[in-house]
């Protein structure tokens, strides 16, 4: 059945690095056959399973979610093709992009994972470590190398720190999983609110700029969050490695083995103080420091990015510009550092993107991005950068016939929504349609115009871990059950204030608000809001200042908040309003169910 | 039984030789106005909304004999579709009891996308006349399909999309989504990724298989063919499928407690 013929091959930029065994494929599919034949007992399975980057779905043991990671978030147009066939071929058609630059193929045959594995080393893409007790996928914000505010592009730092530990037994049977999030700048990380965060630092010394990092430890988000400490005040790029691995190494040696449900690496730090854990890091270092061998080093490719504005197929056409592109423009682009260029951020609904529109980016990659590919970033989200300020207007066009140009990417009208009960074993509620659905509406109401809203976001979580990140988000959400005599309705608990830029904080709980009425009580805050602000006031440093005890405003405190909402958490009977007591995505009644969690296992 | 060399699946490179000999009958199966405009040099076009209106054996035969094909004229079929609709002709002709029918590697934009010959010429074809000896071993039927399903050595797969799957199907039935049956250029995937696919599911060779998808056996005519192609010895097409299987009130399962279609960026 071979052909000669041969179909040619479109010119696009490759991915540096190949993170793939083939031969894992292999040992996945042997290891799933000896387990459904009763030769490996189900926890080994299990551990080997999420080692290998495929993770249990609700309800089920016969399909598997596979995560796929992307260190730094970088993914190639040849990268984005296979997603969008593999996605076809042994999911749903869709792909899922997670808030740790992660792309989720959900409802995968547990049979079919192996394939899926073997397709990724095609274009060199691994789940290897994307789940389980291992450094998870190292993430960098996707605006370093271009963000204006940045000492240097932490970029190159990620990609060899997510390099060392692939694969290193170092990191193979942690107590639980271990996270890296690098930065640019305060602005646009999360480093307060992860095992290990990292924002890039210059000093002078000697005449000379040095490199190096602020370091926080042991901040996470989760059933309890906690805000990380800064270890010092100047991290040498030197120390980077040594730092990592001390880290570690105490996680690996202190960290809790029994207790799976409070072991993050947090628990440690909270459990021990932080002066102490401190020194035993400063220590820790000192010692990783004189004993590794010289060849211990991060390997950072520091090569400038190949940056070429791409010949482009169509070609610019003259035409007059699309409807919508100056709403969108002003909600989806970032100005870059480098004059001219702009970063384009895509408004996904939760996540999640299609087959057809996988394809769609590569194709808008090649012809737009002048470094060729494209990043993923925190918030479900994703982003092509280096596109020449004049090929906005037709990037924007392309877009809109992929589906793909809806506005309020860079606003509050970019809601995170865990996967809920689509999905996910622990969920009580469908936290995930329930975030489309606020987007949907939020667009309607063109939210993503205001500048008043501009920096505040919605993060909701189904169940109170917080995958959903609800609590660093002004207004924050996450499901549960409620009852009514006999009937069940779902409802969320409010939080508000969460942040997780230099002001790191978590939100505040404010109360309990049905499903049906969440909505309602993010419009009727905006709402108070919009009557009660000062002049510079956005509802982010409205809510700010309430939270923290220093409103000016009538609205003084979190109670005053409650007290504006009350009328909202009024239950009607079955009789009066069925649709209050079913879930969004359900016409039946709501009731919980949930399985065993695998985030401990 | 199917195509020349006995194989399902016909080669490019083997099209074209066959094509300048003038040896074989090609069936663009997708509607008149793309045929129209231009197809494989040579083809008769045979839209598979034509074909469905009336299936019974004796009007396959007219349409069969109409397209100048008699018992011994090796055909071959195409579309546009991922193979899925000429799959359904193919098996359609085979039921009938034609021997050498077989399934173009590529669809018709693949074809075009290498630069190979088309042509908007439209053949005159003289009638020829063909025979029937139908092959019911290879057609499965509702009633046929619930009395076997429970055998151990029975393997039912549906070739609908997940989600579709996941909503409702066949008690037992496993799903093989027909995407999963391509490589990125050809309508199936080499043999060996196919048979190592389904030796993952479990799918031994002596297995008898049922294919089964939405509504008319097009999905479900490509993965017969996928398992054809590999000389898999006993599948059956259940050629009515779903639709028929829902409107005849037979069992239906579902994927219980989960909301996977808020996962869907559709």
């Amino acid at each position: 059945m071979s052909s000669t013929v041969v179909k040619p091959v479109r010119d696009s930029k490759a991915p540096k690095i190949n993170w793939a065994r083939t031969e894992e494929a292999e040992n996945f599919a042997k290891t799933v056959k000896l387990f459904r034949q009763g030769k490996i007992d189900p926890d080994s399975f299990r551990r080997f399973r999420l080692q290998n980057g495929a993770y249990g779905t609700r309800m089920t043991d016969d399909y598997a979610m596979v995560r796929i990671k992307l260190p730094a978030g970088e993914i190639y147009p040849n990268q984005l093709e296979k997603l969008a066939h593999l996605s076809e071929a042994f999911s749903i058609g869709s792909a899922h992009v997670s808030t740790r630059q992660n792309v989720q193929l959900h409802w995968v045959i547990l049979e079919d994972v192996s394939e899926i594995m073997r397709s990724l080393a095609d274009v060199g893409l691994t789940s290897r470590e994307a789940c389980g007790n291992a450094v998870r996928n190292v993430m960098c914000s996707p605006l370093a190398g271009v963000c204006g505010e940045e000492e240097f592009d932490a970029t190159p730092y990620a990609i060899a720190t997510a390099k060392f530990f692939l694969r290193n037994p170092l990191n193979q049977a942690l107590p639980r999983k271990f996270k890296f999030n690098f930065t640019c700048c305060e602005k646009h990380g999360m480093v307060r609110m992860t095992d290990v965060g990292l924002i890039p630092q210059t000093r002078s010394v000697g005449g000379n700029t040095q490199r190096g990092f602020k370091i926080f430890l042991g901040g996470g988000l989760g059933n309890k969050s906690f805000v990380g400490h800064q270890l010092e005040d100047f991290t040498p790029e030197e120390d980077l490695l040594y730092t990592s691995i001390a880290v570690l190494r105490i996680f690996d040696r202190l960290g809790d083995r029994k207790n799976t449900a409070r072991n993050r690496m947090r628990y440690l730090v909270d459990q021990m103080g932080w002066e102490k854990f401190r020194n035993l890091v400063l220590k820790e270092r000192a010692i990783v420091r004189a004993t590794q061998s010289v060849v211990v080093t991060l390997d950072i490719d520091d090569a400038p990015a190949k940056i070429s504005n791409p010949i482009r197929i169509s070609g610019s056409d003259g035409k007059s510009v699309p409807d919508g592109f100056s709403r969108w423009r002003k909600s989806n682009t970032f100005e870059q550092k480098q004059n001219g260029y702009h970063s384009v951020s895509l408004t996904l609904e939760a996540g999640d993107i299609t087959a057809n529109q996988l394809r769609a980016l590569a194709d808008v990659c090649r012809e737009f991005s002048a470094e060729g590919y494209a990043r993923t970033g925190f918030l479900q989200d994703m982003l092509i950068r280096w596109v020449p300020e004049s090929d906005l207007a037709q990037l924007y066009s392309r877009l809109l016939e992929a589906g793909l140009a809806n506005p309020g990417s860079l606003t509050m009208v970019h809601p995170v929504g865990c996967s809920g009960t689509t999905s996910c074993n622990l969920a009580l509620t469908n936290s995930h349609r329930l975030a489309k659905e606020i987007q949907r509406k939020f667009l309607d109401l063109k939210l993503d115009e205001d500048n008043d809203l501009r920096d505040s976001n919605i993060k909701i979580s189904g169940c109170p871990n917080s995958c959903g990140q609800h609590e660093i988000a002004t207004i924050g959400f996450f499901g549960g059950g409620g009852r009514n005599d006999k009937d069940m309705y779902p409802v969320y608990q409010l939080s508000i204030g969460g942040r997780s830029d230099g002001e790191t904080m978590l939100g505040v709980n404010v109360l309990r608000i049905p499903a049906k009425r969440v909505i309602p009580a993010i419009l009727k805050i905006i709402e108070t809001f919009k009557a009660e602000r000062r002049q510079n006031d956005t509802l982010k440093s409205w809510i700010h200042k309430i939270v923290t005890g220093h409103s000016d405003t009538s609205t003084k405190s979190v109670a005053d908040i409650k007290k504006i909402l009350l009328p909202l958490t009024v239950v009607p009977s079955a009789a009066e309003d069925k649709d209050f007591y079913a879930d969004y995505g359900s016409d039946s009644s709501y009731h919980t169910r949930t399985g065993k969690g695998e985030c401990a296992a | 039984m199917c195509g020349l060399n006995g194989k399902p699946i016909m080669d490019a490179d083997s099209l074209r030789s066959l094509l300048r000999d003038n040896s074989i009958r090609v069936i663009d199966v997708r509607r008149k106005e793309d045929y129209k405009k231009d197809h494989i040099p040579k083809s008769v076009n045979l839209p598979l909304a034509d074909l469905l209106s009336d299936d019974t054996p004796e009007r396959v035969l007219k349409l069969a004999q109409s397209l100048g094909i008699d018992d011994q004229t090796p055909v071959v079929a195409y579309d546009d579709t991922f193979g899925a609709l000429a799959s359904r002709v193919a098996w359609t002709l085979q039921y009938l009891g034609h021997r050498d029918v077989s399934l173009l590697e590529m669809t018709y934009t693949q074809w075009k996308t290498l630069g190979l010959e088309t042509d908007s010429n439209e053949p005159s074809v003289g009638t020829k006349t063909h025979s029937i000896a139908l092959k019911p071993e290879i057609m499965a039927t509702a009633d046929y399909l619930e009395k076997v399903k429970e055998n151990k050595n029975v393997i039912v797969i549906d070739n609908r999309e997940r989600l579709n799957y996941l909503e409702q199907h066949i008690p037992g039935s496993i799903n093989i989504p027909y995407r999963t049956l391509a490589s990125e250029d050809k309508i199936l995937r080499p043999k060996d990724e196919l048979k190592r696919l389904l030796q993952n599911r479990g799918i031994s060779d002596n297995a008898e298989v049922i294919t089964y998808c939405g509504s008319v056996g097009t999905l479900s005519g490509l993965a017969y063919y996928a398992l054809k192609s590999i000389d898999h010895p006993n599948v059956k097409l259940y050629v009515r499928s779903f639709k028929e299987w829902k409107n005849l009130n037979k069992p239906i399962v579902k994927q219980e407690n989960a909301d996977y279609w808020d996962l869907s960026a559709e």
